[in-house]
């Protein structure tokens, strides 16, 4: 048998996201077909193009599947309390401005325990990109009843189907005042990391929410198959309906998963309407926080 | 260093305990305040709301305590110094990013402003019944500071030294004021900036190669890398190694938990700030802290004054506690008089620390909405000595 050494041409390649990855800390601990980590390619991906300064990039990620996120990606990473995403993010993006903060976790955390953030975050057009991995289940707990769970559909607090009605994303993001608001499935790799360098490069509070299948839960306690079988699925029923309404794309259980760019508005950012603010009350008075932060020093 | 003269009203005040609160966060450096209204805080941030557009910082009305408390962990990472104020009912919502402010040790300051409880309880009146709670509000094993103001003057001196320590051991910093001392105005004199030492963040000197978050080399505690430097670091409520990395073994818990415990343990000599009064030769100390201080020193006269050698000793820092003199002191007196605006908390402790020696601890109890009578305080002393 010949060695790899022998043909230099199958040297194996590093994976083209690694350097973004925390590599030492791989295999991580997502089951296999889970779709996280095709989000997380899609937006390391989304990182590489941008041509962004990475040492600015900070990612925050709450508790769940998803809230691990911060721990494999190789930026300044925090991961903390669930459902406090969000505000941990906030604290950042004010103490040092320059700072490009990202939120990347799940539903569980970001509208269930977490949903007072979300809402007040997105009307204040706060200046973070905020990802959100649905799988319409929790699923490091095992497998219970979301807020994002679709109508009948089976999960462990809920075994005889859900009767709780369930968020319709897009639609509370945009009702409360994101400016932007996307939705794909992480099949959609290209379109959603287009997505991800568009919002990038966006300021103010920037919402994409990504469909991700749960094999381990909510795929088998549905009989729905496997990860790919859901793949399939998003593959026959996705509908890419750019400025559709979010009022109806919401999702049904195993029905048309309506995906696109819902809102793209050029709006102040909370940053901007704050120096604005106080430039026009306060004039010269006016002290901001300046860009590295309110670090003191000599 | 010495402070950022843009953070300081030198000058001769007459300030309530609130707003002297709001100074001394600002002479001290405070940059970021997150917070969410409650009677009887509000005040500090209408305060540092209206001053900090003025000097670079950044006040956020946040859409509750529990927000408010974890916008204040992220902000200290980003070397920007960072409070929260709130009273009971918001003090028990921060408990759960307090204990994450613990574990990341993740220097800041939260002012607690203590009205009488359980629940919503007296929200315009004192109380002293969140002592606890400071201690062991977070689940699991952890260590904090909480230091107790007894007036404005000291509120201001006191938020300089939380913001001091938070910075040279990396922990959440209490401060267990209460609402007679956040209401009441007095005089309160403003130094001069260059007069107000201050420990800035201090950030590690160590290229990002081979920067590890958590590693101590012997020291309290870990050298600081903030957001945005390019260090690329990883910090998490999880139990984790030196890298900052999440490890789920006995071993590793052991290891981070200890020394989250050990870097305030061992130097509670260092930390701890008591006021002594005739403690030498008294058959009866009395042990207080806050506006009961004040109160309670009224008591220790009124009981002198009937031939009794009573000592006093006045809790600063009431978290970590003064085990070792409060120990020293049973060894020579008969029992020690503890009044507080609660029933039974700070008692415990000194309970703890006197049965060895065969003191007593004598509560002085008061269930909240007002201060104890002097002549209580006094008669328990007199009991107590016979
Ligand atoms: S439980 Fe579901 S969401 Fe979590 S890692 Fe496994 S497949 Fe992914």
């Amino acid at each position: 048998m010949s060695t790899p050494a022998e043909h230099p041409e199958v040297l194996p390649e590093e994976h083209p996201v690694a350097p973004y990855i925390r590599t030492d800390r791989m295999p991580h601990i997502w089951c296999p077909t889970c779709g996280i980590g095709t989000v997380v390619k899609c937006f390391a991906t989304a990182l590489a193009e941008s041509g962004l300064d990475l040492n600015k990039v900070s990612v925050v990620s709450g508790i769940g599947c998803t809230g691990r996120v911060a721990g494999y990606m190789k930026l300044d990473g925090f991961h903390t309390t669930h459902g406090r995403a969000i505000p941990f993010a906030t604290g950042l993006k004010l103490g040092r401005p320059e700072l490009l903060v990202t939120v990347f976790s799940g539903d569980g955390d970001l509208v269930g325990i977490g949903g007072n953030h979300f809402i007040h975050a997105a009307r204040r057009n706060m200046d973070l990109l905020v990802i959100l991995v649905n799988n319409f289940i929790y699923g490091m707990t095992g497998g219970q009843n979301a807020a994002t769970t679709p109508l009948t559909a089976k999960t462990s607090t809920m075994p005889y189907g859900n009767f709780e009605r369930a968020f319709n994303l897009p639609q509370l993001a945009a009702s409360c005042g994101a400016t932007y608001v996307a939705r794909w499935t992480c099949l959609h790799i290209r379109r959603l990391t287009k997505a991800f360098g568009e919002a990038l490069k966006r300021r103010g509070f920037r919402f994409i929410e990504v469909i991700t299948p749960c094999a381990t839960l909510y795929a088998r306690l549905n009989k729905l198959g496997s990860g790919l079988d859901l793949m399939r699925f998003y593959h026959d029923n996705a509908e890419i309906r750019h400025g559709a309404d979010t009022r109806e794309v919401g999702i049904a259980f195993q029905d048309r998963i309506v995906c696109g760019k819902f809102v793209d508005e050029e709006q102040p950012s909370f940053l901007e309407m704050m120096h604005e603010h106080y430039r026009k009350t306060l004039g010269s008075k006016y002290v901001p926080t300046p860009p590295e932060g309110g670090w003191l020093h000599e | 260093m010495k402070a950022d003269p843009a953070g300081v009203l030198t000058g001769v005040h007459y300030l309530d305990g609130d707003f002297a609160c709001g100074e001394g966060a600002m002479a001290a450096g405070c940059r970021f305040v997150a917070g969410y209204p409650i009677t009887p805080s509000t005040e500090v941030v209408e305060r540092i709301s209206r001053r900090f557009p003025l000097m670079g910082g950044t006040f956020i009305q946040m859409e509750d305590e529990l927000g408010s408390m974890a916008a204040v962990v992220g902000a200290s990472w980003t070397g920007t110094k960072s409070m929260t104020v709130t009273s009971g009912p918001g003090f028990s919502l921060m408990m759960e990013n307090i204990g994450l402010a613990a574990m990341m040790e993740t220097p800041c300051v939260v002012v607690n402003v203590q009205r009488g409880g359980p629940s919503t309880g007296l929200p315009t009146m004192v109380g002293q019944a969140d002592m606890m709670q400071a201690r062991w509000g977070s689940h699991g094993d952890y260590e904090v500071i909480a230091l107790s103001p007894q007036s404005p003057q000291e509120t201001f001196d006191l938020m300089i030294n939380a913001f001091n320590l938070a910075e040279v051991y990396r922990v959440p910093v209490l401060v267990m004021m209460d609402e007679c001392v956040g209401h009441m105005t007095e005089k309160v004199v403003i130094p001069p900036a260059e007069e107000i030492e201050i420990v800035p963040r201090t950030l590690t000197g160590q290229p990002p190669e081979s920067y590890l978050p958590y590693k101590v080399d012997g020291k309290p505690v870990p050298e600081f890398a903030r957001a945005g430097d390019g260090y690329r670091f990883h910090t998490t409520g999880l139990t984790h190694d030196e890298r900052g990395y999440p490890v789920m073994s006995k071993e590793c818990q052991e290891k981070c938990v200890s020394r989250l415990l050990d870097k305030v343990r061992r130097n509670v000599d260092n930390i701890v700030r008591l006021e002594e009064r005739e403690v030498d030769g008294a058959d009866v100390v009395v042990v207080a802290y806050g506006i009961t201080a004040r109160v309670a020193r009224i008591g220790v006269e009124l009981a002198k004054l009937q031939g009794a050698k009573v000592g006093f000793i006045r809790l600063i820092t009431v978290w970590p506690f003064p085990d070792r003199r409060i120990r020293a002191v049973a060894e020579k007196v008969r029992a020690f008089v503890v009044p507080e605006i609660n029933y039974g908390q700070m008692v415990l402790e000194v309970e703890r620390c006197a049965a060895k020696a065969g003191a007593d601890a004598v509560l002085v109890p008061h269930p909240g909405g007002g201060v104890h009578d002097p002549k209580r305080i006094c008669e328990a002393i007199l009991g107590a000595a016979k």
